[in-house]
């Protein structure tokens, strides 16, 4: 995995060594600036901030999971420019990925740790079991303490998953590992949470990107996420949304109004809640998102999206008036025209902590 | 862009007419792209996939725009293709991976997309080759022609 003759060559010079144009490497920008919703004007800035970059040194730490987020990083569909990211960065400890295990594995997390000393970028899947450390142990280190030891050096850490983000399924009630999120446990780190039940691998990759290409981490919301995905509810950028704001609901997942694409806000949609990128990057190689398919959103890059009382129950909202919006200026100057006004996210907090049922009625007051 | 072409499974379970009404406008954004390369010699990208449009839009979007005089391939990283509209100064560009999935694009306001031009660094590249080439042709008395061949 990790590939020492490259350590000190910049992106471009490993790029030019395996014989890729630059024509190839402005392809890969260009992708590089859709992925990440920026404006096609970054393109040349991207480019260049890419050609001078030096490998960063990674670990991956996967505790309580599925590993859908690997499996979710792993298909990451622009197949040759996410493989270029991956060339760009030094995997130097991924236990699901790497070929040794155990002892030697260790091994291979502790030199890099050593080399890398306050530079490496720590990636974590997975919530933490503090009821018993022996409920999840990796060579016989408990996930607490490896992720404390671990962080120490860190230059900063990305939390991969719902799990690792705000506990995920494990902690969903009743909680019987007592998990907690990476963000419970660590205080002194810059933390980006990329939540998602799996996030969009190009969200992962972005982050990545993101890091590369500017050697900083995005900016982030409230819930320590970065903005350019998950700035947006799926609701603002649902192509839905004109059934929506005319009334047009599907009832049952059969009806007329299902048939005819209408919104899917009374089957339980958590759209209007719910802040991530599916309604524009898509999944499966773009193919389609889970309301284009006709199914709900589960709100899965929400904190407590398990326990939020039924995916196939309506939203409850406040009664109280929540009709102030904001302008985004996002994805370019040419998005931003385009864009249908963006409910704001604290009124919605208020809304969750009101919790009192309302109608559709209440929702487009 | 046949939809064949590029493997993609389409589900046409939605029917309507300019879901997200954001066809038009795009449409109308390219105007202004015109104008402004016309006036100032500007350039505008859009990004069509930063753009929620609904299942059938952006096809939609490709029929009016058609195709005009120019159609080129490049092999970079996987393909591209690099398309003049029927309206003169308006490409399409779509780059595709290895496994022919789109993974952007772009609709460019512009007299010739960047991404056509040779660039600076591989005409450099192909300077000392062709010099590295000639001078091997020369100490083996075999002609470069016969070399490549
Ligand atoms: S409620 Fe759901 S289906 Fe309806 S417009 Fe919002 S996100 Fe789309
Ligand atoms: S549509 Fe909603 S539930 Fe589905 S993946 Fe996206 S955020 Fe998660």
């Amino acid at each position: 995995m990790t590939n020492n003759d490259n350590k000190d060559k910049t992106l471009a010079q490993i790029l030019r060594s395996r014989g890729i144009s630059r024509r190839g490497f402005l392809k890969f920008c260009a992708a590089t600036a859709s992925m990440m919703a920026m404006s096609p004007a970054m393109i040349p800035k991207i480019a260049h901030a890419l050609e001078n970059a030096r490998r960063p040194s990674v670990i991956w730490l996967s505790f309580q999971e599925c590993t859908g987020c690997t499996e979710s990083l792993t298909r990451a569909h622009t197949a040759t420019v996410e493989s270029l990211i991956f060339d760009a960065i030094s995997l130097d400890y991924h236990h699901t990925l790497q070929a040794a295990s155990g002892h030697a594995a260790e091994e291979a997390r502790e030199t890099a740790m050593k080399e890398n000393y306050g530079e490496y970028l720590l990636v974590v899947d997975g919530s933490i079991p503090m009821g018993n450390p022996g409920y999840s142990t990796i060579a016989g280190i408990s996930n607490y303490d490896m992720l404390m030891e671990t962080a120490k050096g860190a230059a900063a850490i990305i939390a991969v998953g719902t799990c690792a983000t705000y506990g995920g399924i494990p902690q969903a009630k009743p909680n019987p590992t007592g998990a907690v999120s990476v963000r419970d446990l660590i205080k002194d780190k810059p933390i980006i949470n990329v939540p998602g039940c799996p996030p969009i691998p190009v969200v992962i990759t972005g982050v990545l990107t993101h890091f590369l290409t500017f050697g900083t981490i995005p900016e982030l919301d409230h819930l320590g996420r970065p903005k350019v995905f998950y700035g947006q509810s799926i609701h603002d950028r649902c192509y839905r949304r004109p059934f929506y704001d005319k009334g047009l609901f599907a009832e049952t997942f059969d009806d007329e109004g299902a048939k005819k694409g209408w919104c899917l806000y009374k089957l339980g949609c958590k759209g209007p809640t719910t802040y991530n990128a599916c309604a524009t990057t898509k999944w499966n190689d773009g193919t389609s998102w889970p309301i284009e398919a006709g199914h709900p959103c589960l709100g899965c890059s929400e904190p407590d999206f398990w326990d939020g009382g039924g995916f196939y129950k309506a939203l409850s909202m406040p009664t109280e008036n929540i009709t102030q919006t904001v302008i985004y200026t996002a994805a370019g100057a040419v998005a931003a025209g385009l864009m249908l006004g963006a409910r704001n996210l604290s009124k919605k907090e208020q809304a969750k902590a009101a919790h009192s049922n309302t109608t559709i009625d209440d929702l487009k007051k | 862009m046949p939809e064949s072409e590029t493997g993609a499974i389409k589900f046409n379970i939605q029917i309507g007419d300019e879901l997200t009404q954001n066809v038009k406008p795009l449409l109308h954004e390219v105007k202004h792209g015109l104008e402004k390369l016309i006036e100032t010699g500007k350039i505008t990208v859009i990004d069509l996939r930063s753009i929620p449009l609904a299942p059938n839009e952006e096809d939609k979007i490709l029929n009016i725009l058609g195709q005009g005089e120019v159609v080129a391939k490049l092999d970079a990283l996987g393909l591209s293709e690099v398309v003049e509209t029927k309206y003169t100064g308006v490409w399409l560009v779509t780059h595709y991976n290895d496994e022919d999935h789109i993974i952007s694009r772009f609709i460019e306001v512009t007299t010739m997309p960047e991404i056509l031009c040779s660039q600076t660094e591989d005409i450099m590249a192909a300077y000392s080759r062709l010099t590295l080439d000639l001078e091997d042709s020369l100490k083996t008395n075999e002609s470069v022609v016969e070399k490549s061949a």
